[in-house]
């Protein structure tokens, strides 16, 4: 039915097609190289926090429910084997395939996101989100622990934003792949959306032991 | 069509997982134990494992082009460069006052 031959999709700049999928690839790790960087301040300011408060940090944290930070875990681990098995089939050409494999990623990014949600209405409700209704129950320093929070909610914000980015542009995929598209014949857009959704998972397989499992 | 492009085999993809799997498990597991200064070594440790496995066989660096590669390592190069400049002004400030 579809044709995922690569070959018609060589732009004029290109030599031949190794070429530009190289170029696409390399393009995509660029662009992941300036999130890790992006990410990477807000993991510097944690780890200079967090070498100052130990205490505070180590008590704040035990507020964060482990268990929802294992599950979500567990939910963006599979969605990445998931979203692999979904290019290896772009890859094959077995459309219907993969567009199984990212529906099942976009079901498990969804409740990632629900699990969020979760989370920061309990935050809310126990006056943990830092601002003027930010009360501390522990025994800490208040505004240590606020920098906690704030940490916290400024990291999962921005990683949750970005869960969300992943699952408008895998639906947008989806649709573009359910309908024969011609921008989407072949495996690219597939595999580079691979890559971005992969290093979302990344981010979170430092943000839960670095958040939720503060050891002393 | 994809006579350039390595097909990972499924099989490898779903070893991979199981592997994520179980350095969760032991990264919880952890976190219920005192062990000092092991506390961060030990899951940052595994972590980095996770994040690796992810990236050469998930994002398939293992068996993209040595460009590829080289912008990986270079992003890890320069994310060490922040943190260790970083942290090297912080240990050896001394704190007036505090919060």
């Amino acid at each position: 039915m579809a044709s995922h031959d690569s070959e018609s999709h060589l732009g004029h700049q290109f030599e031949d097609i190794r070429q530009q999928i190289e170029a696409y690839t390399v393009g995509m790790w660029v662009f992941l190289v300036t999130e890790v960087m992006f990410f990477g301040g807000l993991f510097a300011a944690y780890i200079v926090y967090r070498s100052q408060y130990l205490e505070t940090f180590f008590e704040a944290h035990e507020l964060l429910d482990k268990r929802w930070g294992a599950v979500n875990t567990v939910l963006l681990l599979t969605s990445s084997l998931t979203m692999a098995l979904g290019v290896r089939s772009a890859m094959l050409g077995r459309w219907r395939h993969q567009i199984r494999w990212l529906l099942a990623t976009i079901l498990l990014a969804l409740g990632f996101m629900v699990v969020k949600y979760i989370e920061y209405s309990s935050k809310w409700e126990h006056h943990l989100v830092p601002g003027a209704n930010f009360q501390y129950p522990g025994a800490g320093n208040a505004g240590e622990a606020q920098l906690f929070f704030s940490l916290y909610f400024a990291m999962t914000g921005l990683h949750g934003l970005h869960v969300l980015i992943g699952i408008i542009v895998m639906s947008v995929l989806v649709y573009l792949t359910y309908r024969n598209r011609a921008k989407v014949q072949d495996y690219i857009p597939t595999e580079l959306t691979g890559l971005y959704w992969h290093f979302v998972d990344i981010v979170w397989i430092f943000l839960f032991p670095l958040l939720y499992l503060v050891g002393k | 069509m994809n006579d350039d492009h390595k097909i990972i085999p499924a099989h490898v993809y779903w070893k991979v997982y199981g592997l994520l799997l179980i350095l969760t498990v032991v990264t919880v597991a952890v976190a219920y134990v005192h062990l000092g200064i092991w506390n961060v070594i030990v899951p940052m440790s595994i972590a980095m494992a996770k994040a690796m496995l992810v990236v050469l066989f998930f994002m398939g660096l293992k068996y993209s082009p040595r460009l590829t590669q080289i912008w990986a390592v270079a992003g890890v190069f320069f994310l060490l460069i922040m943190f260790g400049l970083t942290m090297g002004d912080y240990v050896r400030r001394v704190i007036v006052g505090g919060w």
